[in-house]
């Protein structure tokens, strides 16, 4: 019986992590050696929980299934790492980054855990300052910042345009250091696979060596999954091609629920899909949309060229919809919006495309002006799709960016299994049912470097310093059940490729469960996944062998368990009746079509145990506001 | 954007294992000019998988350029014949119709081959676990402003540190030299001011391993800035051997 308790501490909200860390139990310096922590994933959240628990004492191993922990899909964040440090003096505080986060969040996150997130977040940019990252400066000498989306402070710390690459190496660096001091073992081209409980804890993972297929066990005290998030379900996303959600799901089916699947974040500005063979969407910062202007042609599939339809047969809907905040509303409200004009056929040449004009800002600030601010975004476009952007309007399209969903934790990031933490966008702490820009990087490191730290040795003074034998019979069963999964793919010998399966479950989930959701179109979405699942492990061709490198095996377990996933995105979505952050219900808008939400009846985490294929029991965690109030968004 | 498509003839390196003997194998295909390289292959995989065959193995992942992982070398070039852009990046409307393209490996003693196009490049990490960080334990960093650093520093550190550790400096030197990639992470350290106190340690320490895994020296061609995808200078290797050299009067320790 599943009893979901958040564990958030007594006392003031202010209060609360200060006297938590003072409350927790510790693990003496002589004892840590004792101790193995599996790290599955060395993104931000992984590489830096690794590098300080080795710090620590602990003796680590960490996993990924890259050639090099330097490769994680943290290394591709843009923008930038937001942190309260008010050096801008302008009036920013941690309250002030708390309320924005959860506000931002559309009041569907835990206040204990977002406050603690701003409160660490000054922290981590002294941390990533004295590891040697280059942050921006300014001509004096101290830290540069720039202003982000939902905050009216400037407060974003950034690298150029590759802060996630530059936080990333700086992880990296603090963990090759442990390596070299033996406190860190990293084992790459490794897969988890499947997760070890003993005695109902966590204790062990199954993961398959990539490169000649064994199944290898490991053992440990306590295990710690920082695997990323889910965007890659949709088979089309900004994601790496490899991120997936094989470790979290293999977690879930063991015991852990998933929380909150449906909350997905669909970023307005990619670039359009440019045919079946396309692999992946390319995000282009949303500071676009300062200086372009969003449009489509009033008439339904024009097949004009953009320079000849006259400006009143162009309709800027943003700006005619949202005229206090035009084309800069928030990323569901303009995700949204280009959904709705693309499907009454007013897309670019009735496709799925709008333009992204800079006539305007040519005119005012010359094409020199667009250039020293967008140089680089300009270059990407012209690369990619081979059209000069300063000549013809951009195209663009929304595209699945990031999942708030993820492992349910309590405040102490355990999952509800004991022994199983979860950190970074694989948890759901944090950002409700919306992420602001720049928050992603944040949280990555502050559950790796600040939290799991302190919480991961109140856990472990509980646990005997015993090594656990990764030979035990709870191995060998985990062991044979994923061999037999293994053997399952490879045995069938349909006709369609793995691809094809995961593009048509692509298709399904982002047309309905993606930027726009209805109860009718759900439903049909749970009995097409499941059709789809039947199909998939019938009439799929697997091909290679199991005891070597072989790719496409890689492929074919990761799209197994995004059917399954799919589906669990689709039930979360009908049973939450309301509109609020990324999840957007048709039947629940106001008289103007925007978001309604149902703080009445939704305000809860939607946690869901798995039974087995297809059927999950929801738990629900009450969300309590005690220091916000709850708040109508509105950019009217 | 363009919808002609193209029909290419590619000889692709096949090799089953790392000892195995390679060989080009020929393949053709109709591809679409928005299609990148890698997209490319992914048409082909599908192919070869539904007629059973074995995929071509290649590798990637961000396909943005900026994970490092993807690194063909194309018509003898490691990432293709565009400057300044990864094989990720590359897209076919770069080629004409008709052509005949050779994709290969990165080729390297110290990258050996594990299958068809994908080669072993851990030695890179193991050059970093030798000394590429700054020795500073969580949690007793000071105000990330008590340091100011000039704009010029952090700028030149940042032109180094973008380095994505995808190899081609070394595919594409003749002497399988990594002196672009180690100058790189050395000069981002050297030219901060939390990277001063291990500083000639850690230069030493990187050098000494770099020599160990069998890459080879420098000697000017160049080769490595004009095929690396994000354009690091060759200044990092001179100030790379500036480092080492100093090194050997002013470390307190001495490594090599």
């Amino acid at each position: 019986m599943i009893k979901l308790d958040p564990k958030v501490p007594e006392g003031n909200l202010a209060e609360k992590w200060t006297n938590h860390k003072f409350s927790m139990k510790v693990v003496n310096p002589a004892n840590k050696r004792k101790y193995d922590i599996i790290v599955v994933g060395t993104g931000l959240a992984g590489a830096s929980a690794a590098a300080t628990l080795g710090e620590l004492g602990y003796k680590v191993k960490a996993f990924t299934y890259h050639d090099s922990a330097r490769r994680a899909h943290s290394i591709a964040a843009q923008g930038g790492i937001n942190a309260a440090k008010n050096y801008q003096n302008d009036a920013d505080s941690v309250f002030r980054l708390f309320y924005d986060t959860i506000k931002g969040g559309d009041f569907r996150s835990r206040e204990a855990n977002v406050y603690r997130l701003a409160e660490v977040s000054n922290n981590i940019i002294d941390q990533c300052v004295a590891q040697g990252v280059p942050f921006a400066r300014e001509y004096g000498g101290t830290l540069a910042n720039r202003s982000f989306g939902g905050a009216q402070v400037s407060r974003t710390f950034y690298a150029r345009g590759e802060t996630g690459q530059q936080l990333l190496l700086g992880a990296y660096s603090s963990m090759n250091r442990q390596v070299k001091l033996g406190n860190v073992e990293v084992f790459p081209r490794r897969e988890f696979l499947d997760l070890v409980l003993v005695k109902g804890r966590a204790q062990g993972i199954i993961v398959r060596n990539l490169l000649n297929g064994e199944t290898e066990t490991y053992s440990a005290q306590a295990v710690i999954l920082a695997t990323g998030g889910y965007s890659n379900v949709y088979f089309l996303s900004t994601n790496a091609m490899n991120s997936n959600v094989t470790a979290a799901w293999r977690a879930h089916k063991r015991g852990a629920t998933f929380a909150n699947p449906c909350y997905t974040q669909i970023h307005p500005t990619c670039l359009p899909v440019h045919g079946e063979g396309q692999s992946k969407l390319v995000l282009m910062s949303e500071s676009l949309r300062n200086d372009g202007r969003i449009w489509v042609p009033k008439k339904a599939k024009d097949n004009r060229l953009p320079n000849q339809i006259p400006e009143d047969e162009r309709d800027y809907y943003l700006e005619r919809k949202y005229p206090a905040f035009g084309n800069l509303v928030p990323r569901d409200v303009a995700s949204r919006n280009a959904k709705y004009v693309c499907d009454e056929g007013r897309g670019v040449g009735g496709g799925r495309a709008v333009y992204l004009d800079f006539s305007d800002a040519f005119e005012r600030i010359g094409k020199d002006g667009v250039k020293d601010k967008y140089g680089n975004l300009f270059d990407i476009y012209a690369n990619i799709t081979g059209v000069d952007p300063y000549e013809v309007p951009m195209q663009i399209y929304p595209a699945p960016h990031y999942t708030m969903g993820g492992l349910w934790v309590d405040y102490n990031l355990m999952s509800n299994v004991p022994g199983l933490f979860v950190l970074g966008e694989a948890n759901f702490s944090d950002h409700g049912a919306n992420r602001l820009g720049a928050s992603a990087l944040m949280q990555g490191l502050s559950d790796g470097y600040f939290v799991i730290p302190y919480t991961i040795g109140n856990y472990l003074s509980t646990e005997k310093p015993e090594k656990v034998d990764p030979n035990g019979t709870e191995f060998k069963d985990a062991q044979n059940n994923v061999k037999e999964t293994v053997n399952k793919l490879l045995s069938l010998n349909g006709k369609q490729t793995v691809d094809e399966i995961h593009k048509r479950l692509g298709h399904i989930l982002i047309d309905k469960v993606g930027m726009s959701r209805s109860g009718k179109g759900l439903k049909e979405a749970i009995k097409q996944i499941k059709e789809l699942r039947e199909e998939f492990w019938t009439d799929t061709k697997v091909v290679g062998k199991a005891e070597s490198l072989n790719q496409t095996l890689e492929r074919a377990g990761r799209v197994a368990d995004f059917l399954e996933l799919g589906e669990l995105m689709a039930v979360d979505a009908l049973d939450r009746k309301e509109s609020c952050g990324g999840h957007f219900r048709e039947e629940y808008q106001t008289t103007e079509g925007e978001a309604l939400r149902r703080d009445d009846k939704y305000t809860y985490v939607a946690a869901w145990e798995y039974k087995k294929a297809g059927n999950w029991k929801l738990h629900k965690e009450a969300l309590h506001f005690k220091n916000v109030k709850l708040a109508t968004r509105s950019y009217k | 954007m363009s919808s002609e498509h193209i029909n290419l003839a590619l000889n692709i390196w096949r090799q089953k294992s790392a000892d195995a003997k390679g060989s080009f194998e020929e393949f053709k295909v109709t591809v679409s000019p928005d299609a990148s390289v890698l997209e490319m292959l992914d048409e082909l995989n599908n192919r070869l998988e539904k007629e059973g065959k074995d995929p071509v193995a290649f590798e990637s992942d961000c396909r943005e350029g900026i994970c490092g992982t993807c690194g063909l070398v194309i018509n003898g070039h490691p990432h293709g014949p565009l400057p300044k852009t990864a094989t990720c990046q590359l897209h076919m409307r770069n080629f004409k119709n008709g052509e005949t393209i050779y994709i290969e490996p990165m080729r390297a003693k110290p990258f050996p081959i594990i299958k068809d196009l994908i080669v072993d490049r851990s030695a890179f990490d193991k050059i970093q676990q030798a000394g590429a960080f700054i020795s500073f334990n969580t949690g007793s960093a000071p105000d990330a402003n008590a340091i100011p650093i000039s704009k010029e520093a952090a700028d030149n550190s940042l032109d180094a540190a973008e380095c994505i550790g995808c190899g081609a400096c070394v595919a594409a030197c003749k002497n399988s030299s990594a002196m672009l990639f180690v100058g790189a992470k050395v000069s981002q350290y050297a030219l901060l001011p939390q990277g001063q106190p291990e500083r000639y340690e850690r230069v030493q320490e990187m050098v000494v391993k770099m020599d160990e895994l069998g890459f080879g020296n420098c000697t000017n061609t160049y080769a490595c800035e004009a095929e690396c995808p994000k354009g690091i200078s060759v200044s990092n290797i001179a100030r790379l051997n500036r480092e080492f050299i100093s090194a050997r009067f002013k470390s307190n320790k001495d490594v090599a």
